[in-house]
This record gives structure tokens, C-alpha cells and sequence, in this order.
């Protein structure tokens, strides 16, 4: 392997890691004496810098990603729905970092700042992988910094319990998908998507395909950790309630921001399997089947893995949502909401098209919503900090302490309940849109039917928070006042949502941008 | 021209939203001038419309990607819908003049409603007109939450989870239609060329009846409209019943009637005489005229006697959208037009001039406060109104509600029959409401009356007295010479029963 090849490809990782030593360093070194809020400014800025830094070098990556030695095969993608995701995780993970300003749950500002960054590395790098040994590294890399920025308010007892909790579902989770990931290389004798696929493929004339359905499960659960979804979701609640707001957000919006990007990329290589392959042209039946109807035949990869995540994105939007309904604490309300966004986006995860619709409605969908997220905790952290909790009653008569953060959570919370002309709407229709279009059987029909009437239902949990927000009096008169910046960052991210909802075209056309030299 | 109704609606919320707080002389103003101004562009609209059939305001690429257009246009339906919202909506600012609780949001949120309701009336676009749909949701939400009376936060959240299942049923069919098309558009005109199968249509019309038929009071779906018209501030209740329910009227006829006109056929089968989609919909519009006037005729409180006339008079109008004759649909627009005014009218007395100065709207209590005597302009405006609801000739309900029953004669003469039992109990409530509410013929006991004398109600303020002159004047213009409004409503609908919306 070449090395230079594999720096040219990991610019941005690379620069991330860079910048999480500089972090270090700058606030290790120069600023143990400085006053807290001066440090975390310091640490904000570098990791900023870093992301910027990320985002700058991505044109100079290698432009079709990196390939194993002697082999068209990919290791790492570039460019396309991978760029998008990475550009993506970036600008996300910029937003969590404003989000640390005015903080005061922890001392150890470098070291959390370091670990976020190392943390979107790890997202960087599974947004891209194409091997299931990078995957795991990748993933890994990912959890073990959510289990740590977790845990990271040492003077919460919460914190520290929602991280262990976390830390051990993670684990069991990891040693699934493991367990899958080795089914798939025993089964198919690689460790390369695109080869699994089409040794998958193969299976169906070995009928093997028990052993499918097995492997297929376990990676299912594993990587349904990951998006929260319904039955591996567990952990999301308690994580969601007990993690400093800034680590809540970040978990809430870039880590699932990377890891539908791996769903992608896993849907990517099951529909393009036949494209690298030398020799495609006795395999005409193959690419017929999947131009036409890629849903029909329950074996291979497509059937089997399609069916398992339709179950579990059904499971999770019903659930997700009637949970929701009972919550009195505004992030675990935000934590079941979430599980049912998960359950929409998995819906078109099930039925994934060979073009890119899937993939842009997808990232379209999770990109907004995590900026979404991060402006619902950011003001949630706000109330948090002056009325002590976040329990729906904090929020009583909001619009009389500050209107401008009633604002805010008006617009977020009805653009996560998908009220036009708010980004949320858009992203439903667009991803129903592309299920529908992928395929026009009764099932999908059905399934896009559940989830537009649960979206129904969510309508209600919301405007249980709105209605404190906004229509109720207050219970104390008290002003509540966030730092300038980051009610600046919240009004940016209210602007954008609106911005977007009504241009929603912008967006599009900055995404598809990225496929123009493909 | 038309669209400038929407941005200036829109516009103004947003400017009343950050209107310093505590300055409600300026907010009314601000809102008096957007009002008065959507209304007379509004007429302009009208009047500039007049013998002109669909005319295309402005038409580009919205989302390219997907084919959505930013499509405005007006026909004589939208027209009229247009103008009876500019009036709904002056007349609703002008009632709206004592609100002095957080006075500028309240017009902001009225103003993000009626910016939402000219929207869905203008849109050509299916997607356009559902993003219209949903905005006009959520400021009917906070306007009861916030400013309603009676179980106010219940009746909201009914209100917004009721026109939210509706709405969703019809993005259901919204999707639907858009994949199934594969025209890659979602313009009303192309999505109405796009010859979907009859099987789609047999069941995406009754879908997107049901869903858009929830706000226009259908029953067995209206539980909403009682409720959330007697919680809601004078003014939303003037535009939910005035405006709200015809947006779900026009959907029904625009969208389920309009794009998917073969789910009115046949099925094939009958049972009982109910053979296809449209005899479904013509028993539940009936039921719903002779139920929402049966239960009129027993409430104890004045508001939900209107409110629950609302249901009955809205029955009209379905039953004469799925009379799919001329006069029948004609006469369904023209009602809106009417059951927009004369309710706007209704609720305004109820709500406004009377319970803003009596504190109850018990009938029981009414009646003895001796509002005939105390209330004199109170007493005569009602008796207009009532007159007018109940359909007497000379004011517009009685035009409406005439062609409706032609119509329905031709369609099925039952029809016309059990409805003719509505209007009969119609008179009944009104008289019952009008007679309990001002002219209580039981004299006050020698003890009953105080001793300073009947203290006086707060004198009637010149708002109420422009907005009344204002709705009976245009009760009274269409009732008198109707065809005002028919000549614009006759080729539009006649191009809309034709198919293809050409």
C-alpha cells in the first residue's frame, strides 16, 4: 500500500487529529492558569480552526479514494454522498463546539475539546469506509469518544451513570456486530463491501442464505445502536438526560450524521455491485434485476437486509413516537424523538435506490436534523442553566424571560414535527419521496403511511413543550439569559432552518455540487 | 396583483412579531392598515378578475430537483374565496380592538393565519397549497391556547391534532399522486392531465375528501369545530368559521373533485343505495346539516348553538360539491362565500358584543339580563344575522343554499328532502337563541331588580359598528344581486366539472 496515497485520501482526518493535539497542547502548556471561560474560547477557536482546516483540505483528496494494492476495489470512498457527509459532520461538529461556550460542567476543557475532534474523526472515517475492518476501527473510534464525553460532567451523578450505561450497551453492541462482520467474512471470504455483496449474491445459488439472515441481524443490531433505532435503543434516553448538553448534541446529531453515512455506504455497494467487477457481461440478468425490481428476491444482500431494517425503522417510529408522548423531561423527550427520526430515515435506508436519491434524501434529512438538534439542546442547556432542570415545567412562560430563545424553540421543535416551511418538512416529503420512488408496491406505500400518521401523533409531544414555552404564564419572572454568541449561534441556526425551508432548493443543488465530477 | 395578499399578510406578521411590547395602539393600527389593505387588494383583484377565466400570477421553479413550481394563480373560485378572506379578515382586526393582552403577537399569529389562508386560495400548485395549508395549523393553535376562553388548551390541541391527521392524510396522497403521476410535477393543472388509474383514484379521493373534509366540519369528523369555535378569541372564531372550514371545503373541491374526479364513480355495487364514493359523502354531508342543527336546537350556551350551526351550514356546502352539477357546485362556492360572512357575523355578536360585556353566554343567564332592552344594537344586528342564517331571501344564505338543493334534486331528490328537514330545524335554533338571548318574554321579579337600577354595558364602540355594517352590507349585496359573485364563480366551476382545470 501506498502511503502517500493513504495521506492524500485521510487530508481531513489528518487534520482533525492535528488540531486535537494542538488543543492539548495550547491548554495543557499555555493556559493551565487562565480563567475557564478564556480557555474554553482558546479551545473552541483551534478546534474550529481544525474543522475549517478538514473542510479545506477535502479538495485535495485523492479524487476517486483509495483502492487496496493491485485491486479496483475501494477502501475508502471520496467524493459524492461521502463528501456531502463529511462536509456534513464538520459544520456539525463546529456548531457542538459553540455550544461549549458559557459552560462551566467541566475543567478539563482541552481534553473534551480533543476528544470531540478525535471523535468526528472516527466519523470521518466511517462515512468513507468501504472495508468492514475500517468500519469497526472507525466506529470504535467514534463510540469510545461518546462513552467518554458522556461521562465528561464529573460532578454529575447522572453523567456518570448514563455513561456507563452507554459504555456497556456500546460494548455488547460492538461484539455484534463483530460476531456479524465475521459470519460475512467466513461466508464470503472478504473483507471488502463490494466483494461481500457479490459473494452474497452468489449465496443465493449455494442457499446459504440462513446464515445471511443470521450475519445480517447481528450487524443490524450493532449499527442499530448506533442510529438509536428500535430494539437496540436503550441507552438513548438515559444519554440523552444525563450527558453535558454540548456532548448530548454531538451525540445527537454527528454521530448519527456518520453513521447513516455508513448505512449509505453499505446501500451504496450492495446496489453497485456488479459496476467494478471485471467481466460484468454475462451478468445482464443481475443488472436487470436491480434496474427493475431490486426488492423482490429475498436473498442475496438486498432482500434480507432490507426487510430487517424496514422492521426495525417501523418498530422504531411507533415506538419512538408513542414514547414520546409520555416524557416530562424535555431531552428524553428529544432522545425518543429522535428513535422515531431514525425509524423515517431507516425507511428509505430499506429501500435504497442505485442512483442517489436514497442517498441525498438521507442526508438531507439527517444533516438538517442535526442542525435542528444541536439549536433544541443548546436552548434546552439554556434553561437548564438557570431554571435547574430540564423538565417541561422549566419552561413555563419562556416568551416573558426571553423571547428571542421562545423564538428559537417555536421554530426548532416545529421543524422537528415537520410544519412547512421549515427544513423538517422538507426532509420528510424528500425521503418519502425517494422511498416511494425506489418502490411503488403496496408495502413502502404502507410503510411511508405509518410514518406520516406517527408524524401526526408527534405533533402532540411538541406543542406540549410549546404550549409552556408560549402560552403559559410563567412561574418566576426572572430574565434568562444566555451567553451573546450563543444566542447568536442559536438565532444562526433558527435563520438557517428557516432560510432552508423556504429555499429548499439551495441545498439540493449545494449536494448535488458534489457529484459533478463523479 | 392577488399575490401581493399573501406577502403583505406574511409581512406584517413578522413585523407586528417584533413590534416592542406593550405598544398595542400601534400594533392595531399596523394591523387595521394590512388588513384594509389585503382586503382592497383583495376587490381590486376581484373587480380586475371579473370575466377572465384562470389567470397565472407568477410561475417558477421552486425546488427543480423535484419539479415543484411557485405557482400562483387565480380563478373565479379563488377570487371570490380571496375577497371573502380580505373581509374576514378586516372584520375580524376590527373586532379584535379590545385585545390587550400581548396585543402584538395576537395580531402576529392572525396575520400568519389569514398570510396562510390566501396562500392555499392562490396556490395552482398541490405542494404549494398543502405548505399554505400547514402554516394556516399552528397559529390557530396558539390564537386559542392563548387568548381563548372555555377549555381553551384542550379545544386548541384538538383543533391542531384534528387538521394535522387531516393534513396527513392528505401528504399521503400527495406522495402518492406525485410518484404514481411520473410526470415529475405537482402542479394542479399537469397532476389533473395526469390520468391517474381508476383504482387510484377510487381510493386517493376519498382519502383526500376525509383529510381536507376534517376542517370543513364533515361529519362524523367536526368535533373540532364546536369546540375550538366557542374556546377561540372572537376573531379566530370569526376566521375558523369564516375562512378555516373553507379552506377544507376548497381542498375537497379543488384537490379530491378537481384531480381525482373518477373516485366519484360507481363502484359496481350498492347497498342500500349507496353505490359509490359520492353517495357516501352526500349521507354524511346530510347528516351532518340535520345532526349539526338538532344538536343547536339543545345547547345551553349561545356560542355552541353557532358553532354547531357552523356544522350544519358547512354541510351545504359538501353536499353541494358532491352534487357534481353546476348549480349544486356553484351554489357550494357561493355558500362559502355566505356561511363566511353570516358566521363571522354570528360569532362576532356572541362572542364580542355580547360576552365581552355579560361575562356569560348561558342562555339560562341571558335571559334574564334583558339584552332586547339593555343591548339594542346587539338585539337588531342579531336579528339580521339570524335572519340572513336561516336563509331568508334578500341576503346571500338563501341563494346559496337554494342552488345547493337544486342541485341536489337533480343529483338524488332524497337528498334535497332530508336537507330541507336542516333548514326547517335551522329556523327553530335560531328563533330559540334569538328569543332566550334578547327577548325573554319573563318579567324580572320585584326582587330581582337591583337597586341602582340595571347597571349600563360599556357603550358600543365604532369598530363593532364599521365590522357589522361591513358584513351586512356584503350578506346584503350578494343576497340582493347575486350574480356579483356567480359570474365569476359559473365558468370557473364549469372548467373544474369539465376536468383538466383547462
Amino acid at each position: 500500500m501506498n502511503y502517500a496515497d493513504l495521506f492524500r485520501v485521510t487530508l481531513p482526518e489528518t487534520a482533525l487529529d492535528v488540531a486535537a493535539l494542538l488543543v492539548l497542547v495550547v491548554d495543557l502548556g499555555f493556559l493551565r492558569k487562565a480563567a475557564l471561560q478564556t480557555r474554553i474560547m482558546a479551545a473552541v477557536l483551534i478546534g474550529v480552526a481544525g474543522c475549517g482546516a478538514a473542510v479545506a483540505a477535502m479538495p485535495f483528496q485523492a479524487g476517486g479514494g483509495l483502492s487496496y494494492p493491485g485491486s479496483t476495489d475501494l477502501l475508502l470512498a471520496a467524493g459524492g454522498s461521502t463528501a456531502i457527509a463529511q462536509v456534513g459532520i464538520l459544520m456539525l461538529t463546529v456548531l457542538t463546539l459553540f455550544l461549549l461556550i458559557g459552560s462551566d460542567f467541566t475543567k478539563h476543557v482541552g481534553e473534551f475539546v480533543a476528544v470531540v475532534l478525535m471523535a468526528s474523526t472516527g466519523g470521518l472515517l466511517i462515512s468513507a469506509a468501504q472495508d468492514l475492518l475500517v468500519i469497526f476501527v472507525g466506529l470504535e473510534l467514534l463510540s469510545l469518544g461518546l462513552y467518554i464525553l458522556t461521562a465528561f460532567a464529573k460532578r454529575s451523578g447522572k453523567s456518570a451513570e448514563s455513561a456507563m450505561k452507554y459504555y456497556l450497551f456500546g460494548g455488547m453492541s460492538a461484539a455484534f456486530l463483530l460476531f456479524g462482520f465475521s459470519y460475512l467474512y467466513g461466508l464470503t471470504g472478504s473483507t471488502n463491501l463490494h466483494e461481500i455483496m457479490f459473494g452474497l449474491y452468489g449465496m443465493r445459488v449455494l442457499s446459504a442464505t440462513p446464515l445471511v439472515y443470521v450475519a445480517l441481524v447481528m450487524v443490524a443490531a450493532g449499527l442499530g445502536f448506533k442510529v438509536a433505532a428500535v430494539p437496540f435503543h436503550l441507552w438513548a434516553p438515559d444519554t440523552y438526560e444525563g450527558a453535558p448538553a454540548p456532548a448530548a448534541a454531538f451525540i445527537a446529531s454527528v454521530s448519527k450524521v456518520a453513521s447513516f453515512a455508513l448505512l449509505i455506504g453499505i446501500g451504496t455497494a450492495a446496489m453497485h455491485l456488479v459496476d467494478r467487477l471485471p467481466g460484468t457481461a454475462h451478468l445482464v440478468p443481475v443488472t436487470a434485476m436491480f434496474t427493475t425490481e431490486p426488492l423482490t428476491h429475498w436473498s442475496g444482500f438486498e432482500g434480507p437486509w432490507s426487510l430487517i431494517v424496514a422492521i426495525i425503522a417501523v418498530a422504531s417510529m411507533v415506538f419512538g413516537n408513542l414514547a414520546a408522548l409520555a416524557q416530562n423531561s424535555v431531552r428524553r423527550l428529544l432522545a425518543y424523538s429522535a428513535i422515531a427520526h431514525a425509524g423515517y430515515i431507516l425507511l428509505a435506508v430499506a429501500y435504497f435506490s442505485r442512483s442517489n436519491i436514497s442517498a441525498n434524501a438521507i442526508l438531507y434529512y439527517i444533516l438538517t436534523y442535526g442542525l435542528t438538534t444541536i439549536g433544541a439542546f443548546g436552548a434546552v442547556s439554556i434553561v437548564e442553566r438557570i431554571g435547574g432542570s430540564d423538565r417541561m415545567d422549566a419552561f413555563l412562560g419562556l416568551y416573558k424571560r426571553n423571547g428571542l430563545l421562545a423564538a428559537v424553540l417555536v421554530v426548532l421543535f416545529l421543524s422537528l414535527a415537520g410544519i412547512p416551511p421549515l427544513v423538517g418538512f422538507w426532509a420528510k416529503f424528500n425521503l418519502f419521496a425517494a422511498v416511494l420512488q425506489v418502490n411503488r408496491g403496496v408495502a413502502p406505500f404502507a410503510l411511508v403511511a405509518i410514518a406520516v400518521a406517527m408524524s401526526a401523533v408527534s405533533l402532540y409531544y411538541y406543542l406540549q413543550v410549546l404550549k409552556r414555552v408560549f402560552v403559559m404564564p410563567p412561574a418566576d419572572d426572572g430574565p434568562m439569559r444566555g451567553s451573546p454568541l450563543t444566542m447568536g449561534v442559536l438565532a444562526l441556526i433558527t435563520i438557517a432552518v428557516v432560510v432552508l425551508g423556504c429555499l429548499p432548493g439551495l441545498m439540493q443543488s449545494w449536494m448535488a455540487s458534489f457529484y459533478a465530477g463523479m | 396583483m392577488l399575490a401581493w395578499t399573501i406577502y403583505i399578510s406574511f409581512a406584517g406578521a413578522l413585523v407586528l412579531a417584533v413590534l416592542p411590547k406593550g405598544n398595542a395602539t400601534l400594533a392595531r393600527a399596523i394591523a387595521l392598515v394590512i388588513a384594509a389593505a389585503g382586503f382592497l387588494i383583495a376587490i381590486a383583484g376581484f373587480a380586475a378578475g371579473a370575466g377572465q377565466g384562470r389567470v397565472t400570477i407568477i410561475d417558477v421553479p421552486w425546488v427543480p430537483a423535484m419539479g415543484i413550481h411557485y405557482t400562483l394563480a387565480a380563478d373565479g373560485i379563488s377570487r371570490v374565496l380571496v375577497l371573502l378572506t380580505g373581509l374576514a379578515a378586516l372584520a375580524g382586526v376590527l373586532f379584535s380592538w379590545n385585545i390587550n393582552l400581548r396585543t402584538n403577537e395576537f395580531f402576529a399569529f392572525f396575520f400568519a393565519l389569514i398570510g396562510g389562508v390566501y396562500g392555499v386560495f392562490l396556490s395552482f400548485d398541490l405542494f404549494l397549497l398543502f405548505v399554505f395549508y400547514e402554516i394556516a395549523i399552528v397559529p390557530k393553535y396558539f390564537l386559542i391556547a392563548i387568548w381563548g376562553s372555555t377549555r381553551r388548551e384542550y379545544a386548541a390541541m384538538k383543533l391542531a391534532l384534528y387538521s394535522f391527521v387531516g393534513s396527513a392524510m392528505v401528504l399521503i396522497v400527495l406522495l402518492a399522486a406525485y410518484a404514481t403521476s411520473g410526470s415529475h410535477s405537482t402542479g394542479l393543472v399537469n397532476l389533473a392531465n395526469a390520468d391517474f388509474p381508476i383504482g387510484f383514484q377510487m381510493w386517493a379521493f376519498p382519502v383526500t375528501f376525509i383529510g381536507f373534509g376534517i376542517l370543513a366540519g364533515l361529519w362524523p369528523f367536526h368535533t373540532w369545530a364546536p369546540t375550538g369555535h366557542v374556546a377561540a378569541p372572537t376573531a379566530a372564531s370569526m376566521l375558523l368559521a369564516g375562512v378555516v372550514m373553507k379552506l377544507g371545503a376548497y381542498g375537497c373541491l379543488r384537490v379530491a373533485i378537481g384531480l381525482f374526479p373518477h373516485g366519484l364513480d360507481q363502484w359496481g355495487w350498492s347497498f342500500w343505495g349507496i353505490g359509490s364514493w359520492r353517495d357516501v359523502f352526500a349521507l354524511l354531508a346530510v347528516i351532518g346539516i340535520v345532526y349539526g342543527a338538532l344538536v343547536a336546537l339543545a345547547q345551553t350556551d349561545f356560542k355552541f348553538v353557532i358553532g354547531y350551526s357552523s356544522v350544519s351550514h358547512m354541510g351545504f356546502v359538501l353536499l353541494g360539491l358532491v352534487t357534481l352539477t353546476q348549480v349544486g357546485v356553484d351554489g357550494a362556492v357561493l355558500q362559502m362565500f355566505s356561511h363566511g360572512v353570516i358566521a363571522g357575523l354570528l360569532f362576532a355578536i356572541v362572542g364580542r358584543i355580547v360576552y365581552d360585556r355579560t361575562h356569560t353566554r348561558q342562555l339560562a343567564e341571558l335571559e334574564t339580563m334583558y339584552l332586547g332592552r339593555r343591548m339594542p344594537f346587539a338585539a337588531w344586528a342579531f336579528v339580521i344575522a339570524g335572519v340572513a342564517s336561516m336563509g331568508l331571501p334578500g341576503f346571500s344564505g338563501f341563494v346559496a343554499e337554494l342552488q345547493v338543493l337544486i342541485g341536489a334534486w337533480i343529483a338524488k331528490p332524497w337528498w334535497t328532502a332530508a336537507s330541507g328537514v336542516g333548514i326547517v330545524i335551522g329556523v327553530a335554533y335560531t328563533w330559540r337563541a334569538l328569543q332566550k338571548a334578547f327577548f325573554s318574554d319573563r318579567l324580572p321579579k320585584p326582587d330581582e331588580h337591583p337597586k341602582e337600577g340595571w347597571p349600563k354595558f360599556d357603550p358600543i364602540t365604532w369598530p363593532e359598528v364599521t365590522a357589522t355594517c361591513l358584513l351586512f352590507a356584503a350578506t346584503l349585496i350578494v343576497g340582493i344581486y347575486p350574480s356579483i359573485l356567480l359570474n365569476s364563480i359559473e365558468p370557473a366551476v364549469k372548467a373544474l366539472l369539465a376536468g383538466g382545470m383547462q
